[in-house]
């Protein structure tokens, strides 16, 4: 697969199949108008997509490390564990920095860092201990769970309540009446798309994932690359944790419960291929989206006995796939 | 002369005891090992529960120096079922206080225990057999509904409308919320709706959020744990409505008791399912070597309504939860 191919290909018009999720989305959207006067209020608007911030800034994240071939299980666990320590750590600095902006930065700061170097481990246990992607971070996966549980004593960290009220508009509050979280990730996903369709960390990845043999041939830093997408996948993992906290304030053993799969499946339901070699950004985001309005419609409108939500769920992704692959074929 | 001796040991023992000087007969006899198997601490009730066994283990030794205890936490079944195979091979345990993480895979195993003649302690969770063990400690999960809807029937006018947040779908969840219907049944109160959170402050904060969006008016929640209600709480405060309803939580962690102590206008009452059950089998358990006080049979702890009167009985700062 070489540069000038792609860069043709992305170019061309977006092809049915690539069509198939966004299809979806627009037909849950307007099945939500449909059932609940208030789906499309914006106050419901601003509350899906807030609460779609954190496993889409992961998701995009996720979107390189599986289009360069790779797997990270260890995100939800990576989520709670970052959340715990940055308030632990904000609650230490408090008598020292009183509560203001430098607190708040300190405390992204470091969130920020410890996403960096979880990252980096799962990376280099990948590139350089040579173990396979599944095996690492689902190990890492039930580190970080139970370092989480352990700085917890088994029961939640909460952020100081004064500092919490300091922070807390970094999730409720935003510019021109549009959350943060909202913004954030929003800019998250432009980047992703770029990156993933205008530079040459994008192409490699996709290059990686299609055939690495081939891409190293073609004197492409493999691991290198590799490496990278676990660094910027646990960065976004920290960008995510920074809205998440404000937003109730605490962290516990149950933070970040199944974010990896769902942030794998919004991947996947994007049309990006689960063995890698073809990466789509905006498909991801649009999955992400797809998932958080199956949720809002089921609580909205009382459609099925609750029980049965998981099912719906699991028809749904499996149908928005369903499309993609079969327009594919056609 | 045989009997006389026998009788003034007794007096002895029994005025030593009573005058608090020193632990009861019994307690002076042979060594004795308590095996506890719990599940580990995966979210804040268990994390509250881990505690208080810990601590009163801790209490338990210090007071009868001949009681000694094996504590293991199972994250899983299976790992559960290892734990207790293992105090019976290597421990040789007296006794098993065990909270089933399931009541199915971990009934064989507890009876092989109670065949090998030891005692039995069965807490919160019954095994699917009836009769292995020697005593059973559980709360109240009936009550636990039951004291919330009377709360809400007393406090509410017919035709009051309220929203519900359920947990994880299981039998202990279907018989709370049975009995809370059956408590607010004819009282006119109107459930719009009972969708899961799951026991999950982040799917109570959204599941939250939509009943906000969807019902323009809702004089109460039920939230039936408290780490829904605080979920439900952050959500109420993002939309502004906190003077229209009222929240009740459930179980009494200490941040919520807190809370109805300071009289919180959102927060009126909460409703005990307390962690430190673990705690009473423990104790129970530990009298059955150290006296002889009948302590066979089922001890159900009920449950009652925390209030800003009588919240400060119900507060441990120390604990986790």
């Amino acid at each position: 697969m070489s540069d000038a191919a792609l860069r043709t290909a992305s170019f061309r018009l977006p092809g049915l199949s690539a069509l198939g999720p966004l299809l979806a989305l627009i037909l849950l959207v307007v099945l939500g108008a449909f059932l609940n006067d208030n789906f499309l209020s914006a106050g419901n608007v601003t509350n899906v997509l807030a609460r779609s911030a954190f496993i889409g800034m992961i998701a995009v994240g996720m979107t390189f490390v599986i289009t360069s071939g790779g797997l990270d299980l260890s995100v939800g666990s990576m989520a709670a564990f970052i959340a715990g320590v940055m308030i632990l750590a904000m609650n230490a600095l408090l008598p020292a920095m009183g509560v203001g902006v430098p607190l708040i930065l300190a405390g992204m700061a470091i969130a920020l860092a410890i996403g960096l170097l979880a990252g980096l481990t799962n990376g280099l246990l990948v590139t350089q201990a040579r173990i396979e992607p599944f095996i690492v971070t689902l190990g890492t996966m039930g580190i970080f769970r139970s370092l989480v549980t352990w700085l917890a004593d088994g029961g939640t960290i909460s952020l100081d309540f004064a500092v919490r009220q300091f922070y807390r508009p970094v999730y409720y509050s935003g510019l021109f009446g549009v959350a943060w979280p909202i913004l954030v990730f929003a800019l998250v996903a432009v980047a992703g798309q770029i990156a993933m369709r205008h530079t040459r960390f994008g192409r490699y990845c996709e290059a990686i994932g299609s055939n690495d043999r081939v891409a190293r041939y073609s004197a492409v830093s493999v691991d290198r690359v590799r490496l990278m997408t676990y660094v910027l996948l646990g960065l976004l993992v920290g960008l995510a944790t920074i809205m998440y906290v404000p937003r109730l304030g605490s962290a516990s053993g149950s933070t970040g419960m199944l974010w990896e799969l769902e942030a794998i499946a919004a991947v996947i339901i994007g049309g990006t291929a689960l063995k890698g070699g073809y990466g789509r950004v905006w498909g991801t985001v649009v999955g992400v989206l797809i998932l958080s309005l199956i949720d809002n419609i089921l609580n909205l409108a009382d459609l099925v006995s609750p029980y049965l939500n998981g099912a719906i769920q699991g028809v749904i992704i499996v149908l928005a796939v369903v499309l993609q692959r079969g327009k594919s074929s056609a | 002369m045989e009997r006389r001796t026998f009788l003034a040991t007794t007096a002895l023992a029994a005025a030593a005891a009573a005058a608090g000087l020193s632990v009861p007969a019994a307690a002076q006899g042979k060594k004795v090992t308590i095996g506890v198997s719990i599940p580990s601490a995966t979210h804040g009730f268990m994390g509250g529960l881990n505690w208080h066994a810990q601590e009163t283990i801790k209490r338990l030794k210090a007071t009868y120096p001949n009681l000694d205890f094996v504590l293991a936490t199972a994250g899983a079944v299976g790992k559960q079922v290892n734990d207790i195979e293992d105090m019976m091979a290597t421990r040789n345990i007296d006794a098993l206080v065990v909270l089933p993480f399931e009541s199915e895979p971990l009934t064989s195993p507890v009876k092989a225990v109670k065949d090998a003649g030891k005692w039995v302690t069965v807490v919160d969770r019954g095994l699917s057999q009836a009769g292995i063990e020697d005593l059973y400690v559980a709360g109240d999960n009936t009550a636990f509904g039951r004291v919330a809807g009377e709360y809400f029937r007393a406090n509410l006018k017919s035709g009051a409308k309220i929203v519900v947040l359920r947990g994880i779908p299981t039998t202990l969840d279907n018989e709370r919320v049975d009995a809370f219907r059956k408590a607010i049944d004819g009282s006119g109160i109107e459930i719009l709706d009972a969708q899961h959170g799951n026991w999950n402050r982040d799917k109570a904060f959204s599941v939250m959020q939509d009943y906000l969006s969807k019902h323009k008016k809702i004089d109460a929640v039920w939230a039936a744990d408290d780490d829904m209600a605080i979920g439900v709480l952050e959500a109420i405060a993002q939309s502004g409505r906190q003077k229209e309803m009222w929240v009740v939580g459930g179980a009494g962690m200490k941040e919520i008791v807190k809370r109805i102590m300071d009289k919180d206008p959102q927060l009126p009452v909460d409703v005990t399912y307390p962690p430190a059950l673990i705690s009473t089998a423990l104790e129970i358990t530990a009298l059955r070597f150290v006296s002889d006080t009948p302590v066979y049979g089922r001890f159900i702890i009920g449950s009652t309504l925390i209030t800003p009167d009588n919240a400060k009985q119900f507060y441990f700062p120390d604990s986790p939860f």
